[in-house]
């Protein structure tokens, strides 16, 4: 379980947020510029809150005056919004990256559907492929926790509606907690058990 | 008539590089996408040997170098070692005058690609090494090559600031840009004409070479369906 409580100055607003999530999908969902990255960034530790606690599984990840857990040792997938695949590497290799275990790389690209794409370049594939070897990447290094910020805003309709399922899919297989930033109320509503709101750093309605 | 000149040329061009390949590198990853107070003056001072005349260039290198200079000085009296007048003197010039080139094309290579691929990589769990290695230097490796051939060109053709420091001694400082000036100076004219095209075909080459291996190489995992 991850349990979330923290303060962060940004430009314009301070980001104060406090929620914990379970083994579900939850969606954080607010307009563009509403802290939602900045809060993955915090949860992931590529940045910092500037004070409150962030625990995942027991573990205290951050918390205020201690030397917080850096970003490789937390142990969270994260999938960009650009996906931030490799593209000087093969869709093998992107995987393999930080795979725990390489000899599962194979099935869990079929599982995935890009079995037939692992020797191709990221710049030779689709949106919606590229979208999949970045969950696969994000799957491959055994996460206790997956971050995914706005993976599905550049796909059209049809491929978003397949990559929804998938989600879902792999959600049910693996039931790890999952955050999913999105400005889309529909998909938040579609993918989300929980959804939390957030505008200009404040958190507003949980439902 | 010598070869040394080419030699010599060859050696303290290639030498220059690697130092200025190294640092520049560093350098470039350390601050051209970080936001500090002062950063421009301290990029305007990198890039000004680019823009001042060699000869003042050599002025300074002999001001800071000299017997009497602030480091000349220690070097001679701990190490008994004159960097003036000697072939690593050529050395410091090719590096100070080529160190801005490395530099500006390493900058422009590390803010070339989506920063969050190394994001990307330290959440997979990457040491910080790693991803320099593995991500961040095969990204900018093609801005950084073009930085390592125009350095090494620029280290080769060297005039100025290197016969203000390192002198034209035969055989220890006589480097290709510099036989040219002595040649035509002695009227020997055909000497002149074999170390132009010498040190033409070697910047012609350098360039072909880049292009062709840019285009070979970049474009592989850049294409797009």
């Amino acid at each position: 379980m991850l349990s979330v409580s923290i303060k962060k100055k940004l430009k314009t607003f301070t980001l104060n947020l406090e929620f914990d999530v379970d083994h579900e999908v939850t969606a954080l969902l607010g307009p563009s510029g509403s802290g939602k990255t900045t809060t993955l960034h915090c949860i992931s530790g590529l940045e910092h809150p500037d004070e409150g606690e962030i625990a995942l599984n027991g573990c205290v990840l951050y918390k205020n005056g201690e030397k917080p857990v850096p970003v490789q040792r937390r142990n969270i997938g994260y999938v960009f919004q650009d996906y931030a695949l490799f593209p000087h590497m093969t869709v093998r290799k992107n995987i393999l990256y930080g795979a725990k275990n390489p000899d599962q790389v194979v099935p869990l690209a079929e599982t995935i559907g890009i079995g037939h794409l692992l020797e191709e370049y990221p710049g030779q594939i689709s949106g919606g492929e590229k979208q999949r070897v970045a969950l696969a990447r994000a799957f491959a290094t055994e996460p206790e926790l997956l971050l995914l910020d706005e993976p599905f805003s550049s796909l059209d309709v049809k491929v978003k509606k397949e990559c929804y399922e998938e989600l879902l899919r792999l959600h049910k297989k693996w039931s790890m907690p999952i955050i999913l930033v999105t400005h889309d109320r529909e998909e938040a509503e579609t993918l989300a058990d929980r959804m939390i709101h957030i505008d200009h750093g404040k958190q507003r309605v949980e439902s | 008539m010598s070869y040394s000149p080419l030699i010599l040329s060859l050696q303290i061009a290639t030498i220059a590089t690697v130092i200025v390949f190294f640092f520049g590198v560093l350098l470039a990853r350390l601050i051209s996408r970080k936001i500090f107070p002062g950063k421009s003056i301290v990029e305007a001072l990198i890039l000004l040997p680019l823009v001042l005349p060699p000869t003042v260039v050599g002025f300074g290198l002999l001001f800071l170098f000299g017997r009497n200079g602030p480091i000349g000085r220690v070097l001679w009296e701990w190490f008994e070692f004159q960097i003036v007048f000697s072939w690593v003197g050529a050395v410091v010039a090719a590096v100070v005058v080529s160190f801005p080139l490395m530099y500006q094309s390493a900058s422009a290579a590390f803010q070339n690609y989506d920063h969050n691929v190394e994001n990307a990589a330290l959440t997979m769990g990457a040491s910080k090494l790693k991803v320099f290695f593995t991500v961040s230097f095969p990204l900018a490796w093609p801005g950084l090559l073009a930085g390592l051939v125009l350095s090494f060109a620029r280290a080769l053709g060297e005039f100025g600031a290197t016969l203000m420091i390192a002198g034209y001694i035969p055989g220890e400082t006589d480097t290709i840009p510099l036989a040219i000036y002595f040649a035509v100076e002695a009227g020997k004219m055909e000497q002149a004409y074999m170390w132009v095209l010498i040190i033409v075909a070697l910047g012609f080459s350098s360039i072909l070479w880049l292009n062709w291996w840019t285009k070979r190489n970049v474009m592989a995992f850049r294409q797009t369906k």
